[in-house]
């Protein structure tokens, strides 16, 4: 019963994340990039539905632009995070040796970094724009999504079901891809969720040091940066952007659970 | 005669959620000083039973119904602080696993003074006194380093006694032992029970055994309850119950014991179809870029033929290095020193494609020797993909028959969380014949199972091997299971074979000192005299 009001939930919330997003592409109540300053931080109204800016831009019109972006950043992050450290911390885990303790020396060193700092460095040298932000971000989690799967791969791959492929002849090759990746996929699912949230964050502290997608293209990162200043005089600014990143992550942490006991043949029939 | 110590009258306990019947009016009774022995599979009742007198039922279970009376004393209305006043001092239990029932962040003295503080008042002193001689009396070698020592420093046989010792500390009127030597060896099994009654008769403790091992219960019980899905079927003297069961249900648990079955005794005259001259495996002492301490040798310089088609049982205590002998042969493990030969070929160094696939391997643990995310049939097909003969349709075809051939036809869609382990481990064993194997080691198959499972799955895998003619590398410390199927029986002992011979020699006529303290600790029912009832040793 709970599994179904998480898919429920989450499908809805990411329905309307996605939906404004695609909406944004065709039609938007107002020209997000449309500067008014006769119209500046107006609070919401029936003509502005969630106010306008410091510049006299409509805000939900920025909002739905920014979904595009930001959902697209940080889906884009995720996956190449989760597919680069998926492979590498599988390799490590399975073969261990040397190959194992030179890969790990490096991603501990990188571990050693803040994300942000080492994403920073990125956006410098790729310069500041949609996929150099995906790059950043991307390369900045590698390290942490490679050490979760190596860890779990260790273990796994001490199960007997492991040994008995060996003794069937299976390659080892075969063995990681048929045995040791399914069964991995549970903290996966886990990590890539909670990492959504993290990379939507980042994307806004990126945008607030001025190296995330340049102004004027909103994102919800460089609108909520943006909001500072006028935290006091004009609340709404930093609400909508804020609301939309909780809902998201809200969205896709109850969708990737579901996803994860879903993708469980203990927990699908249960 | 005096009011006995406990009884339970209709005991009903129910499932929460699903509203099953767990243990379903249930009565039985312990005098003082008395030693009764629950008997009962998996799914009998008997540990939810246990753990009701204790007031400790696991959420999700709750006791319906039923009285239980201790000395007087009715516990189903005794509020839960006298229930925690009463545990301990008036009943103590002692865990099936010695490794996961102590705590490993505190030290062994600490724990045995828990109880003891928390229900006597004496100085702290005296508390490390009684501590000590506790110890001392369960035989713990130095009482003084082990009371600082922690629980990783000792094996599950110490810490068992430890356990007990810990429980024995506060003189219980009924001590409950649920399965408390089911993970360990023979040897030290026999050693911590003969403890346990010593120790019970000290303090005039009676017990309450729960046990699936009919041979503890002729050894050691006075009488004995027989559960069965959550039903009481019979109860009365245990050598009574044993000797002449009034019930159905337990005469097939008696007649589930395994027995010997006829050898075939056969003569290898032709060459042997594995053998193995001087193998060495070492643990910890592999080579890399600087050399590491010399490492324990698991098995050192073992001699073994086994001709084709033939059973050679390995038997042996915890640590004998009988696993890793197994392990090795099938080159799960690389040996260290000294060669195998598979028909006749060297294979002890390289990776031989015909050996591999002419060997395998049927693990103890049925719960995780099949991946969890591969339906039964894709489990069972897995090794014929290096059958490339085969077309699909064949293929599924010899699927579906071998999945018939353990009886489980029709199961392929299965996952396998969903089934039994006498169930899994029939898959295991299908997984392992299905590419008709010349060679197959079997781990301890049936020692993680329920009796009458273990049974029907040793008369599985003697009936495949007599149709595939396989030879098995049979590894077990049950003996009565090895004397069921084994054509040869080798005992080994800290890496070393000390004995080989053919199966009734070595089970009539042991040489060998372990062997013969192997055979004397084995709890089994003799059949042999008219009726009578002893325990062989």
């Amino acid at each position: 019963m709970r599994m179904r009001a998480n898919t429920a939930i989450g499908g809805a919330l990411m329905a309307l994340v996605l939906g404004a997003a695609v909406t944004a592409a065709f039609w938007t109540p107002f020209d997000p990039l449309r500067v008014n300053l006769r119209a500046r931080l107006q609070p919401p109204s029936s003509l502005y539905w969630l106010g306008t800016d410091e510049f006299g831009r409509d805000v939900l019109s920025r909002v739905m632009a920014g979904a595009a972006t930001s959902v697209v950043v940080a889906l884009l992050t995720v996956a190449l995070a989760i597919a680069v450290g998926v492979m590498v911390g599988v390799v490590t885990g399975y073969l261990r040796g040397w190959t194992d303790r030179i890969i790990m020396a490096v991603n501990d060193a990188l571990l050693a970094f803040p994300g942000i700092l080492l994403a920073l460095a990125v956006m410098i040298v790729v310069g500041a724009n949609k996929f150099g932000l995906v790059l950043a971000l991307g390369l900045a989690y590698i390290p942490s999504v490679a050490r979760v799967v190596r860890g779990t791969v260790l273990s796994i791959r001490e199960k007997e079901y492991i040994e008995a492929s060996r003794v069937i002849g299976n390659s080892e090759l075969y063995s990681m891809l048929r045995h040791v990746l399914p069964n991995a996929v549970a903290p996966v699912a886990v990590l890539a969720t909670s990492m959504f949230g993290w990379v939507l964050l980042a994307e806004s502290a990126l945008s607030f040091l001025g190296l995330g997608v340049p102004p004027p293209a909103p994102t919800w990162g460089n609108m909520l940066a943006a909001s500072r200043p006028y935290m006091e005089s004009a609340v709404w600014l930093g609400m909508a952007p804020g609301l939309c990143i909780a809902l998201t992550l809200l969205g896709i942490n109850l969708l990737g659970d579901s996803l994860r006991d879903r993708l469980d043949p203990r927990m699908a029939h249960g | 005669m005096t009011a006995p110590l406990l009884t339970v009258e209709n005991l009903r306990i129910d499932a929460v959620r699903t509203g099953a019947r767990v243990v379903d009016d249930v009565s039985f009774a312990i005098a003082r000083g008395e030693f009764l022995a629950v008997v009962g599979e998996s799914g009998s009742g008997k540990t939810a039973a246990a753990r009701a007198l204790l007031g400790l039922l696991p959420t999700g279970l709750l006791r319906t119904g039923g009285q239980i009376v201790l000395d007087g004393e009715d516990l189903t209305t005794a509020s839960p602080k006298r229930m925690r006043a009463l545990r301990g001092p008036a009943v103590g239990m002692v865990f099936q696993e010695p490794m996961v029932s102590l705590n490993p962040a505190i030290s062994i003295g600490a724990q045995m003074a828990e109880g003891l503080a928390l229900h006597e008042r004496i100085s702290r002193r005296e508390i490390r006194r009684r501590c000590l001689d506790m110890l001392a009396r369960v035989q713990i070698r130095d009482p003084e380093s082990t009371f600082d020592a922690y629980p990783h420093e000792f094996s599950g046989g110490m810490r068992q006694r430890i356990m007990l010792a810990s429980v024995m500390l506060l003189k219980p009127k009924l001590l409950i032992a649920d399965e408390p030597t089911t993970a360990l060896d023979t040897l030290t099994q026999r050693e911590v029970l003969d403890l346990m009654v010593a120790l019970a008769r000290d303090h005039g403790t009676s017990v309450m055994l729960i046990t699936h091992n009919l041979g503890l219960v002729a050894r050691y019980a006075q009488r004995a309850v027989v559960l069965r899905q959550g039903r009481l079927i019979e109860t009365g003297g245990a050598s009574q119950i044993l000797s002449a069961p009034r019930e159905a249900y337990t005469r097939q648990l008696v007649e589930a014991l395994p027995r010997r079955g006829i050898s075939s005794a056969r003569q290898a005259k032709s060459e042997p179809l594995v053998s193995v001259r001087a193998l060495k495996v070492e643990f910890g002492g592999r080579q890399r870029l600087f050399r590491r301490a010399a490492g324990v040798s698991a098995v050192n310089g073992v001699d073994l033929d086994i001709g084709a088609g033939e059973t050679v049982a390995v038997v042996g205590g915890s640590g004998s290095g009988k696993t890793t002998l197994g392990r090795a042969m099938l080159r799960l493990v690389l040996a260290a020193g000294g060669e195998i030969r598979f028909r006749g070929k060297e294979v002890t160094t390289r990776p031989d494609r015909e050996f591999r696939l002419a060997s395998q391997l049927v693990f103890q643990d049925p719960y995780s020797s099949l991946d969890p995310r591969m339906r039964v049939g894709e489990i069972v097909a897995e090794p014929l993909r290096h059958v490339p003969e085969l077309t699909s349709a064949e293929r599924d075809r010899r699927v579906e028959a071998m999945l018939e051939e353990v009886g489980l036809a029709g199961f392929g869609q299965r996952w396998p969380h969903e089934l039994s382990g006498g169930q899994r481990q029939r898959i295991a064993i299908a997984r392992a014949i299905v590419r008709r194997p010349s060679f197959v080691v079997a781990d301890e198959p049936v020692s993680a199972l329920d009796m009458t499972i273990q049974a029907q799955v040793l008369r599985l895998f003697e009936r495949l091997q007599a149709q595939y003619g396989f030879a098995c590398l049979f590894i077990s410390h049950d003996l009565a299971a090895v004397e069921q199927v084994a054509d040869r029986v080798v005992v080994m002992q800290s890496g070393r074979i000390v004995e080989q011979g053919a199966r009734d020699d070595i089970f009539d006529r042991p040489q060998h000192d372990y062997t013969k303290a192997l055979l004397a600790a084995a709890p089994v029912l003799d059949f042999s005299g008219p009726a009578s009832l002893q325990a062989s040793g």
